[in-house]
């Protein structure tokens, strides 16, 4: 036989080990654990670990684990129902500043965890959970971006003495005729140097007519800024769900993929996605706010409100300057000074009132009012859930207007983390377009125990039919195809769990599929070396014969399957795609196992009898 | 053990007209399903909304069917689906784009009942996502037999490149006509196991055709078709063992695995039937009937290098 080189057995006895040690973390199973996290989405102080302790204290729970676990807050418990109770009792006294959320903490020990091993990933049809998929209104986007065309235009030609006959709105454009063509091209240089961001352009058949759109640029880029808008507002408001590990994506140009494992309410959630946020500003009233709050009266044409730090009391206007339907943009920046501040931009509307309010009152305070109605889950004395809307309404910043502004401007007078969080909320505060659910997948939790328990026992019975004919059909050969299959379950699912790939049914599937073909390598081998003792090679001849000459029929045949499986994962979607990514990395693993694993094992059995007579093949 | 006690001497080349005949029949067949009688697309496709219930005794199909009335819901489909505890409500998708709240109506209609159901899993799909999915199905199934179309002529030969397509789209029409036939749903991951079945039943057709390139070289004097017959006999016994072996894991995936992937693993058991026998007989027959010759095969000469000095 030929010599079997040392490095290969080293590089089987290493990826042995790390198969072994990276598909290990699925072995140990879950503890029931409540997650916590504040309510900006994050990780609460290491000080945190003794309020936890002392609210789970009083209601009599006794914890496994408090503290921070990868970034997470993780309170284990010992079993389900101390995990309800623990969680009701959290949300109950740690209140709105902080999210409760019920989990399943891996029980890796903490030294495999050290190596980065981790179990795999289960999907929403193995655990049970909802996944949206949610269409971004980008025609409302535009349509809205086009009344601004028609509104902001022709106030810049008053302004400018640029006297035009007539405006309409057509489709996609915004028209404006002139009674002669000294007028238009006036009115075309004042709209190009002001708005850069429009095209322009006289139809020949009209040629007094402008029509005046959006470029093409312009256009994409709106859309895409309403889109990221609606990706932060929805990632702000599943935060506040009590979700252990949503996932909040983009998907494409105008699509929002929002996944929440373990959530069964579904009407809950799409109550709170589609939940209205809006941004106010009001001119802040004279009258004494504590007075006012103290008393209870409130002054004629004017709100009480309460500033979200600290909750001082303010008295503002009734009346609206600017709402977040006028809100165009929103950015952390900084100032003439070099301090920080928060450039906002305006629609048409909101930037002629804005305009007309701080020309009169240049040195007044303005406040910033957020108002968000969402359905709230409280608990009530016996611990359970009531469901109420609530509207909040908070003051996020009160500041002196410094100058007269418009279209853009800055509010300053913050602090640079307080500019970013309030350009952040100013964003993530309202839907900038509606969103309509276009797919919605629930999985009931006994549904994806269900599926979890029958694909462990197909995949079971599947692996032991094939082992046992295995080992019938080819005998001690077979037997060492039956240690490859193992091996090369083993390094399936470490690399899956490398990857931290999601396993779905389609997956598990897909295993159970790669388990049935993977033999095909040493069947393909066996089967040669049989040929080759047939013809009257020695045995041990027939074995190397084998497999060289089986090794590019293995190749070939397994890299036609492999451009299929990378086809599906690049055009398929959802589970599909999960499918795939088993199929690939089984294929990979199983060239590798049965090729040079079994050889390996077979050298090692018959290393030194070269005058044997037969092969158990 | 072994299941052929030596390397048979079956002539299939002889048997390739009425083989190719029948698949040809068998193909037109599925083709004519396919397009007249038509796929029973899932709501994967065509959009609409699914509810899976479960009750906890025998579930009453007529009071369902009732309480899905009294809340305005047309053309609900109500059926047993696996037991007769769990129930599946199928509603085809609506002009109304905001159809997600269909879910909720249901449930809520469901939930009226006495006793209660659990809910087991909903789906709902828009139709022009369901008309998108249909679409980049299809373009992968395109795409993954250009990929291979190209493989196979660079790795062997443009003859065996055409050969082992029309045997690959040979097996996937196959299966499809069967879905088609019995109406079977035909959802995303029937989709997958469409693809799977393509590059299983390719992985089959190559490997006889590595045999026949090797038997080409090695077998100087053999006629093409005697070369073809003895590549197929000698590889035959690799093939009814890797086909028993995927058999036998996607049966115990079809009896044990659930509803989930039940089609799944009727469309691969089809498949690989269907792609066992057509590696053998049509993609085999396909290259003997394109002329495939020893010359096809020679590995290109080498540039002369005798005028060198």
């Amino acid at each position: 036989m030929k010599p079997f080189p040392l490095w290969k057995y080293l590089v089987l006895a290493a990826s042995v080990v790390v198969g072994m040690l990276f598909a290990a973390p699925n072995l140990f199973g879950d503890d029931p654990s409540v997650q916590i996290s504040t309510a900006a989405g994050e990780l609460p102080p290491p000080t945190f670990g003794e309020q936890v302790g002392k609210v789970l204290g009083s209601a009599g729970i006794e914890p496994l684990s408090n503290g921070p676990e990868e970034g997470r807050w993780i309170v284990r418990l010992d079993d389900e129902t101390a995990q309800l109770a623990a969680a009701d009792a959290l949300r109950r006294d740690l209140g709105r500043d902080y999210v409760v959320a019920l989990n399943l903490a891996p029980k890796t020990p903490q030294w495999l965890r050290d190596l980065g091993a981790q179990p795999m990933n289960l999907g929403l049809d193995l655990r049970g959970g909802v996944h949206f998929l949610l269409e971004v209104d980008v025609d409302d986007v535009r349509t809205r971006a086009v009344e601004r065309i028609v509104d902001e235009v022709p106030a810049l030609l008053r302004k400018e003495g640029i006297r035009y006959s007539g405006r309409r709105q057509a489709g996609d454009a915004g028209v404006l005729e002139f009674a002669d063509a000294e007028r238009l091209e006036a009115a075309r240089r004042a709209i190009a140097g002001e708005f850069p961001e429009y095209s322009l352009e006289v139809p020949p058949q009209a040629p007094l007519t402008l029509q005046i759109r959006l470029s093409e640029e312009e256009a994409k880029r709106i859309v895409d800024f309403a889109v990221q808008q609606n990706l932060t507002t929805l990632r702000n408001r599943v935060n506040q769900l009590g979700v252990a590990e949503p996932l909040v994506q983009r998907q494409g140009a105008d699509r929002i993929v929002v996944q929440l494992p373990g959530v069964q309410d579904t009407t809950r959630v799409k109550d709170l996605l589609g939940a209205t946020a809006t941004l106010e500003y009001r001119a802040v009233a004279e009258d004494d706010p504590y007075t006012a709050a103290s008393s209870g009266i409130v002054p004629v044409g004017t709100q009480l409100f309460y500033t979200r730090d600290g909750n001082r009391p303010v008295l503002l206007k009734r009346e609206v300057i600017a709402g977040g339907v006028n809100l165009i943009d929103a950015a952390a920046t900084v100032d003439e000074n070099g301090g920080p501040a928060v450039s906002v931009t305006l629609d048409g509307v909101g930037a002629k009132r804005m305009f007309a309010f701080t020309e009169k009152n240049v040195g007044k305070p303005m406040a910033v009012l957020f108002k968000e109605r969402e359905v709230i889950t409280n608990y009530n004395a016996k611990g359970e859930p009531i469901r109420e809307q609530r509207q909040i309404e908070e003051v996020i910043s009160v500041a002196s207007v410094r100058g007269v502004f418009g279209k853009r401007f800055q509010t300053t007078g913050l602090t640079s983390k307080e500019a970013h969080d309030l350009a952040l909320l100013l964003k993530a505060g309202a839907l900038a377009a509606p969103v309509v659910i276009v797919e919605e997948r629930t999985i009931g939790p006994s549904m994806g125990a269900d599926n979890i328990e029958r694909g462990q026992l197909a995949a079971l019975i599947g692996f032991l039919a094939v082992v046992v004919f295995m080992a019938v059909y080819y005998r001690l050969f077979g037997l060492v195809a039956n240690a490859a299959l193992l091996l090369n379950l083993i390094l399936l699912v470490a690399a899956m769990s490398l990857i931290q790939a999601t396993l779905t049914m389609p997956g598990i599937a897909g295993i159970v599929l790669t388990l049935g073909m993977a033999v095909d390598a040493n069947v393909l081998i066996y089967e040669r070396i049989r040929e080759e003792l047939a013809r009257g090679s020695a045995p041990l001849a027939a074995v190397d014969a084998g497999y060289d000459r089986a090794f590019l029929t293995i190749a070939d045949s397994q890299i036609t399957t492999l451009i299929a499986a990378v086809v599906l994962f690049a055009l398929g979607s959802g589970p599909v795609k999960g499918f795939a990514v088993t199929l690939t990395i089984g294929i990979a693993t199983s060239m590798f196992t049965a090729i040079i694993g079994t050889r390996a094992i077979i050298h090692l059995i018959y290393r030194g009898k070269s005058r044997l007579r037969d092969l158990p093949v | 053990m072994r299941i052929l006690s030596r390397v048979p001497n079956i002539d299939f080349m002889r048997l390739r007209v009425p083989a190719v005949g029948l698949s040809a029949l068998l193909t037109v067949l599925a083709v004519l399903l396919i397009a007249f009688r038509g796929l029973s697309l899932g709501i994967d496709f065509t959009g609409g909304v699914l509810v899976e219930v479960s009750y906890p005794q025998s579930a009453p199909l007529e009071e369902v069917r009732e309480a899905l009335a009294r809340a305005d819901f047309e053309g609900a489909s109500v059926q047993y689906f696996g037991t007769s505890q769990d129930v599946l409500i199928r509603l085809p998708p609506t002009a109304d784009n905001d159809s997600a709240a269909i879910s909720t109506a249901v449930l809520d209609a469901l939930g009226t009942m006495e006793p209660a159901p659990e809910l087991r899993r909903v789906e709902f799909v828009g139709s022009a996502v369901g008309d998108e999915l249909a679409v980049d199905g299809g373009l992968a199934a395109l795409f993954a037999i250009i990929g291979i179309l190209i493989y196979v002529a660079f790795r062997f030969e443009w003859k065996f490149a055409l050969g082992a397509i029309v045997a690959t789209v040979h097996d996937a029409l196959f299966v499809l006509g069967w879905f088609a036939l019995l109406g079977i749903e035909f959802d995303l991951p029937t989709l997958a196991a469409v693809l799977a079945v393509i590059g299983y039943s390719l992985n089959d057709t190559i490997v006889i055709y590595d045999r026949i390139r090797e038997n080409f070289l090695d077998l100087r004097k053999a006629s093409p078709s005697e070369v073809i017959n003895v590549s197929v006999n000698q590889t035959l016994a690799r093939t009814i063992v890797t086909g028993g072996t995927t058999l036998f894991v996607l049966v115990a995936l079809f009896y044990l695995a659930g509803s989930a992937v039940h089609n799944f693993a009727i469309a691969l058991i089809v498949g690989v039937l269907v792609g066992t026998y057509s590696s053998i007989f049509v993609g085999s027959a396909m290259v003997l009937w394109l002329g495939v010759t020893r010359e096809d095969l020679l590995p290109p000469a080498e540039t002369e290098v005798d005028d060198m000095p």
